[in-house]
């Protein structure tokens, strides 16, 4: 340890030295927002509110570029819309009602440059982090998924990346004891350098127990719990640490901190049961989790949400390293840490509780009649700011928006002249090509490795188009959960693209037999500084809001992560979409596998169209984009989720699996695999087209032969069309289309499941 | 009818214990770490997770718990007891069983529905299942791959203390494809697999799990 | 044949939950007067004798040790 006395930038000092150089822009701030924090403060900022604001103002924390878009969602949400939503943007996560007196929180995040840094860590915190969020809600988290994106299934680098972000998802999650419900891997070139890892968590909780973000009630004590802070993901505060340190420029090795954080998922499960217990206790008044900012964040948000005033004592915060600065400590991205508010009068239960549990709590701070932040670092003031200032009245750009160039072009090079297989020949060695493809193939090497029963109430877990767990073991009422997008599409066409997630994800949620809720979104872009991206963005979040307009169903939160990009080139568009379903009883629910019943007949919902723009086929065998995605429909997305919910409160439907990637003959191979039986197949028409066209709005079902008449009635009756397209063939050990191909169940089974475990073992 | 599960700090599947004893009609008595006696229950059941995170190595920790002392005794007078995964590792690191667990053969998290194959059911915990019946239950760990020396391993197949094996996959290298052992006198037993989540068709592959829960319970009426 | 033994460590400020349990367990068994643990990997490597330095230390930054979180140290063993 050194042994130079660090001095301490002081509210005092910085009035006396206005005119200090400050490296404010090594923080990442511009020239005019650091003059805006002059003007705010009425002076310069000490070092430690130089660090506040630059992480609170950064794209991360304060939706800079981005906020100005959000009024799409605004605007597209309608009083109906509202009614069921108890909590929504703007709250860590959204919630919404789902009958019989139980709240349901879900949201999406992404922690996608930690997890390229140091993939296992860097997914396993981006679990934790989205678990806190949910818990600071109120509600115990019940299940996780994670969307996950990467470069190409055999580049190098995917070798490094890919095994440690699944076992990192899988190290943090199993250990923290909630299941995996679902997600996705996708591999495209674009994600090469910059993988994306997007973190989903629902939880639930007794609608009167939900608790907001709030720091009300002068005189209540503010405690932080949990694990000890230390330098974790701190680098670019270490700017000032280097600078404090005079005449050490060299390096102490301070200035080069890693920005890695380590996560303790056994910490985590801790802390997650002393939460609960305090939650039932009744004694917290408002929580907090400290996530990217740490305290800085924390505090802020705390205070601005309540009624403003707030005093903290930073130097009882338990430190896990020495001679650490209070700006450090503010900025400190220590994981496994919450933050409570609490009455003085429990402060002693509080402590009890804490202490069963083995977590080290604090008194740091307490709530004032005031309106400023004060944080004092032994007994001088390092911070004194408008909490406000620093929470919510960021910057907020209008970032030039430009429709790219090459758009256009794009759009032209429709795949209508790509050599397609018309043989029986070409068809067969076609289906067994895309099934083994990366982005077709099995995730079972993946899915593997994540717990999807603990807590034993995972109902649906991964392969089935949607997750589903009970909440209520009384009544069997239980949600449903669904993560989809398709960044190819959404390069060809954002707008349609993000509806074509939405409709996805929505649909998916149906094909389990639940009722589509809510959704949240996770909008992974590239820079919003180029135009060209700041247009799919937009693109992309009307899409979204207008989609949800039509559909009937509120976005309740999102997250936005800017700059992925794989050297200069942006990523794929990739607004993940995650849509919530409720199911009355999840006993009910619809499984993906066929053949549960003896004598099912096979039908196809929905139209087929000649369309391939965008689809894995262009993509596996022409290595094609171009064109234009499929057409949306959301009208008959809303009728085929109508029908399959009838179905399946009727008894109708035995099993059912959306059409999505690789179209249907992706699906049938994937049914027949699932339910361990063969089919036999017929397909009108051009044979390619109905087996590998990604039209969307379409759904394989299984109908009991003795429903198949009062079924197809129904969809007829309500305008769905419909299409006879086989029949389950129990003793069959073959997927048997009629004059294409006839393929035994082992050899499709060997193309689909064998493809991860040979790139990744 | 009291079983006992025990919850340690980081312990996962306890309220999924709970659930399987309610399911078989047994009152289901949550147990802490920290508890000096057993609270009266007929059978304890050591359930699965990460117990103090398994950063030592598993179930290294949890063993020195003071409940375990209550265990150890109680188990010593015959009382039946049950560790599943993590609480298999615990009831290996305590001696109550022989043997210890290594990392699974494949180094990764194995989550699955697994095949076992009932060989000995005259134990406390598998009296309810023919011999030899094979019944399919979730694997799901990272550390599961039992390990004894050539005396311990003879020595239990010798006895017949082998109560389930892998049949099919074997999903994590355990010697011999042991899944589950017994003590000398069948009335404690370790298996890796989850039990507690094949109960119910719904939330696991099968309800072959109840077998064992049941099984406890005429353990403790014929005891 | 050279024996060469690579400890790898956690960096000091890299939270450490490994070593943290088990600090947190001894006082429980009785062990007082232990401020820290910190855990980490101990390799021992059978070595030809014509394997240098430079290579050693390759391996041990490269494969052994991800320097990002952790430090490491490279001895030679005498027989």
């Amino acid at each position: 340890m050194t042994s130079t006395q660090v001095h301490i930038d002081t509210v005092a000092r910085a009035e006396a030295s206005p005119d200090q150089p400050q490296p404010y822009r090594e923080l990442g701030l511009k020239d005019d927002e650091y003059q805006k924090i002059r003007e705010i403060l009425g002076r310069r900022p000490t070092e430690a509110e130089l660090a506040m604001y630059s992480v609170m103002w950064s794209e991360h924390c304060s939706y800079k570029s981005s906020k100005v878009h959000f009024r799409h969602f605004k605007e597209n949400t309608t009083e109906e819309m509202r009614s069921k939503m108890l909590a929504g943007i703007g709250e860590n996560a959204g919630v919404v009602d789902i009958g019989d007196g139980w709240a349901v929180t879900f949201k999406v995040e992404s922690h996608n440059h930690p997890s390229y840094v140091e993939p296992y860590q860097g997914a396993a915190t981006g679990v934790g982090g989205i678990v806190r969020d949910i818990m600071a809600m109120g509600a115990r988290p019940l299940a996780v998924l994670d969307p996950l994106r990467f470069g190409p299934a055999d580049a190098p680098d995917t070798r490094r990346v890919l095994p440690g972000i699944v076992a990192g998802v899988g190290g943090y999650g199993n250990c923290l004891g909630l299941p995996n419900i679902g997600g996705e891997v996708v591999f495209d070139e674009s994600y090469a350098g910059n993988p994306l890892v997007n973190a989903a968590c629902v939880g639930a909780m007794r609608v009167e127990d939900l608790h907001l973000a709030h720091a009300s009630g002068t005189g209540n004590k503010v405690i932080l719990f949990g694990a000890r802070t230390g330098l974790d993901g701190i680098g670019g505060v270490s700017v000032l640490a280097s600078e404090t340190f005079s005449g050490e420029e060299g390096g102490t090795g301070r200035k080069k901190l890693p920005a890695v954080q380590v996560g303790d998922p056994f910490t985590e499960k801790v802390l997650i049961e002393c939460c609960l217990e305090l939650f039932g206790e009744r004694i917290v008044v408002g929580i907090q989790d400290l996530g990217g900012a740490g305290l800085s964040c924390a505090t802020s948000e705390l205070a601005s949400a309540g009624d403003g005033g707030m005093r903290v004592w930073l130097e009882r915060v338990p430190l896990r390293a020495e001679g650490m600065t209070p700006a450090e400590v503010l900025s400190s991205e220590s994981q496994e840490r919450m933050c409570a508010v609490v009455r003085p009068e429990d402060v002693p239960a509080f402590m009890r509780v804490c202490q069963k549990w083995d977590v080290i709590a604090t008194e740091i701070g307490e709530v004032t009649d005031g309106d400023h932040l004060v944080i004092t670092w032994h007994d001088e003031v390092v911070v004194d700011v408008p909490p406000r200032t620093v929470a919510h009245e960021g910057p907020e750009y209008h970032r030039p928006i430009a429709r790219p160039a090459d758009q256009d072009a794009l759009q032209a090079d429709v795949p209508d002249s790509l050599p397609r297989p018309s043989t029986p020949d070409e068809l067969r060695e076609t289906i067994l090509r895309m099934i083994a493809s990366p982005n077709l193939a099995s995730r079972k090497w993946v899915t593997d490795q994540y717990d999807r029963y603990v807590r034993g109430g995972t109902v649906l877990a991964q392969p089935s188009d949607s997750g589903m767990i009970r909440i209520d073991e009384e009544t069997g009422r239980g949600v449903a959960l669904a993560t989809d997008c398709n960044g190819r599409f959404c390069k060809l066409d954002p707008y349609t693209g993000a509806q074509l997630a939405l409709a996805e994800a929505y649909r998916n949620v149906a094909v389990s037999g639940a009722t589509p809720l809510a959704v949240s979104d996770c909008l992974n872009f590239g820079s919003p500084e180029d135009p060209a991206v700041m247009w799919q963005f937009e693109q992309a979040i009307r899409g979204i809001a207008e989609g949800c307009r039509e559909l009937g169903i509120p976005v309740t939160g999102g997250n936005v992560s800017f700059y992925n990009q794989t050297g200069t080139t942006a990523i794929l568009p990739t607004p993940v979409i995650a849509v919530l379903g409720v199911i009355d009883d999840v006993r009910r629910r619809i499984p993906t596998g066929i053949g549960a019943e003896a004598g099912e007949t096979l039908l196809l919902l929905g139209e087929t169209r000649d369309e391939f723009g965008g689809s894995e086929w262009a993509n596996v065998v022409h290595g094609h984009l171009g064109g234009l995605p499929p057409k949306v429909d959301l009208a008959r997305e809303k009728l085929l989720a109508d029908v399959l919910l009838a179905g399946s409160r009727d008894g109708m439907v035995s099993a059912a699996h959306d059409l999505s990637d690789g179209g249907l003959a992706q699906a049938l191979v994937e049914a027949c695999l699932l339910g361990e039986t063969g089919a036999r197949v017929f397909v009108d028409g051009d044979p390619f087209v109905q087996l590998f066209s990604e039209s969307a709005g379409r759904v394989l079902v299984a109908v009991p032969r003795t429903e198949e008449l009062r079924f197809t009635d129904m969809c007829t009756a309500r305008g769905l069309p419909w299409s006879k397209v086989g029949v389950v063939d129990p003793e069959s050990e073959s997927l048997e289309i009629q004059d294409v191909a006839t393929i035994g169940l082992a050899e499709l089974r060997t193309a689909w499941e064998g493809t991860l475990p040979a790139l990744f073992d | 009818m009291k079983i006992g599960v025990i919850t340690f700090p980081g312990t996962l599947d306890d309220t999924d214990a709970q659930r399987a004893a309610r399911y078989v009609d047994a009152e289901a008595v949550a147990l802490w770490h920290a508890d000096a006696d057993l609270h009266g229950v007929d059978a304890v059941i050591v359930p699965g997770g990460f117990s103090y995170g398994d950063y030592l190595r598993a179930g290294a920790i949890a063993r020195f718990a003071p409940v375990m002392r209550s265990v150890v005794e109680a188990a010593g007078k015959g009382m039946p007891v049950l560790g599943i995964c993590n609480g298999f590792q615990i009831l290996c690191e305590a001696g109550l069983l022989p043997g210890a667990m290594l990392r699974n053969a494949g180094l990764h998290f194995v989550c699955r529905d697994q095949w076992l194959r009932v060989e000995n059911n005259t134990t406390a915990w598998s009296s309810r299942y023919e011999q030899g019946a094979e019944i399919i239950v979730p694997v799901k760990n990272m550390d599961g791959r039992y390990t004894a020396s050539q005396a311990t391993l003879d020595e239990l197949e010798g006895e017949g203390r082998v109560v389930f094996r892998y049949v099919g996959v074997n999903p994590n290298g355990s010697c011999n494809d042991i899944a589950g052992i017994t003590s000398a006198n069948g009335r404690i037993v370790g298996l890796m697999p989850h039990p507690e989540h094949a109960i119910d068709a719904l939330t696991g592959p099968s309800d072959d799990g109840l077998g064992m829960f049941y099984s406890a319970l005429d353990a403790v009426v014929t005891a | 044949m050279a024996r060469v033994v690579v400890d790898v460590m956690p960096k000091p400020e890299i939270l450490d939950p490994q070593g943290q349990a088990v600090a947190n367990a001894l006082p429980r068994l009785g062990f007082e007067g232990i401020t820290s643990v910190r855990q980490g990997k101990h390799f021992e490597l059978e070595v030809a004798d014509d394997v240098d330095d430079a290579t050693l230390a390759k391996i041990a930054e490269t494969f052994l040790a991800n320097p990002v979180i952790e430090d490491w140290v490279v001895r030679r063993v005498d027989a």
